[in-house]
């Protein structure tokens, strides 16, 4: 129950911060967009290329976006050393991290819920009609990303080479996550589309073993 | 203010390396529940690495800390902890930052102990303003809410006059008395004599990570804090 209440008021305190200042959603909402008008040059919009390439294109921009956001994740943590208070008062510390977790998933969903619109007239391709399943393709992706992101997050803050380190550990650990969330996006955005359940499937034993791993070793990342 | 049974602290053997560095070295001490001890020493000499170890934020290399008499499944039986930073958010004000809190360590009506402590310390005029926008005083005060907000049975300051003026000093003077009469332990870093070091039943001093001198009696504790570590 602890947990529980502690990951709300946290999570609380996440939005209110998020919402008050809007750095991260601004921030990856431009640079989602940017990056899809500039793939959106390289290819013919409505040709078999682009319908080929666009769900590539589409998790790479993702997988950008939630790089800028997890920089800053437990880097803000460190400006007034409250990552030590938060640890003085929770009664677990993986409460942190679901709060963490879970903030950066809805902030991931939001930036994707805006760049879905022009994801689709870029490329010409319609997602209307498989738009539950995409939906629910891109909630588990991007959980995925989060639940990795936020771990590697909180082991890079503390690091000297913190910037660089990030996306070195992340990129390697996110590859089987975006493989897997292209192909499905790729199946579904077919002109005869197919619903590949095994990669679905693949995608929550993804999120969680990653999750229950957060779960045993989090408190590690933590100390200093 | 305590309303927890008087909680002692037990350091046995503590070791703190960083790297090839030694910061602390086979530090022993007991402290006795209701004490007010100062840790002096210069720069460096290990006082703020023992104090995040008593907090727990650190853990020693060898050795281990205990609390004897600390009622473990209460929040009150955490220490409450003053760094050198406010650790507590810019962004939100200060009612919010004690009343987050408050709700983690399951403090009873948390918007009503915020407010009862930003009066206390002189926060309450401004406790919609973002903390980003106080001075320098102003941020210690609300960082020391933050650590009473549990009515800790444990209070560990690291130089907590930093920042303030001869009347926040008055202050935190009696807040500190009040709170160790009420049979919270205190354990603090000092650098030099003042209203706040007069609360103090035993110095400890430590150079380069050791304890060097442990006293209780008058003229030696005078002149501890009187050196103070420059």
């Amino acid at each position: 129950m602890a947990l529980l209440s502690n990951t709300a008021t946290l999570l609380g305190k996440e939005l209110r911060t998020e919402f008050r200042s809007r750095e991260l959603l601004t921030t990856t909402s431009v640079f989602i967009l940017i990056v899809l008008v500039l793939f959106s040059f390289a290819t013919n919009p409505g040709t078999e290329e682009a319908r080929e390439f666009a769900p590539g294109l589409l998790w790479l921009a993702i997988l950008f976006a939630s790089s800028l956001m997890f920089q800053s994740c437990f880097l803000r943590e460190q400006v007034n050393d409250t990552l030590s208070s938060l640890r003085l008062a929770v009664s677990d510390p993986f409460a942190i991290f679901l709060a963490k977790l879970i903030a950066n998933t809805l902030f991931l969903l939001l930036t994707e819920a805006l760049m879905l619109p022009f994801f689709a007239i870029f490329y010409n391709i319609t997602i209307w009609s498989q738009l539950p399943l995409l939906a629910l393709v891109l909630l588990l992706g991007s959980f995925g990303i989060a639940v990795a992101g936020t771990a590697i997050s909180a082991i890079s803050a503390q690091a000297r080479m913190r910037e660089l380190l990030l996306p070195l550990l992340l990129l390697p650990l996110l590859t089987p996550v975006l493989v897997v969330s292209a192909t499905v996006t790729g199946g579904l955005l077919d002109r005869q589309p197919v619903v590949q359940w095994k990669g679905i499937a693949f995608l929550g034993v993804f999120d969680l073993v990653f999750l229950t791993a957060l779960w045993i070793f989090g408190q590690y990342f933590l100390e200093e | 203010m305590s309303t927890l049974p008087p909680t002692g602290l037990r350091f046995e053997n503590i070791d703190k390396r960083y790297g090839g560095l030694f910061a602390l070295r086979r530090v022993s001490l007991e402290i006795s529940p209701g004490e007010c001890v100062v840790l002096a020493g210069r720069n460096g000499s290990g006082k703020t690495t023992l104090l995040r170890i008593a907090a727990r934020i650190v853990s020693p290399t060898a050795g281990k800390l205990s609390f004897p008499g600390a009622a473990s499944d209460s929040s009150a039986g955490r220490p409450g902890y003053v760094a050198h930073t406010t650790m507590v958010y810019d962004e939100l004000t200060a009612e919010e930052n004690l009343i987050l809190f408050a709700k983690l360590q399951d403090v009873p009506n948390p918007p009503v102990r915020a407010e009862e402590l930003l009066r206390e310390v002189g926060l309450y005029e401004r406790r919609d303003s973002a903390v980003r926008t106080f001075s320098r005083g102003m941020r210690q005060r609300i960082a020391i809410a933050r650590a009473l907000i549990h009515r800790p049975s444990v209070l560990l300051f690291d130089e907590p006059a930093t920042g303030l003026d001869p009347l926040g000093i008055s202050w935190l003077a009696r807040t500190l008395g009040e709170v160790n009469r009420a049979g919270c332990t205190v354990v603090m870093s000092l650098h030099g004599e003042s209203e706040i070091s007069a609360l103090a039943t035993r110095a400890v001093q430590l150079d380069a990570g050791a304890v060097v001198a442990d006293t209780k009696s008058g003229a030696a504790l005078r002149s501890i804090l009187s050196f103070g570590g420059a």
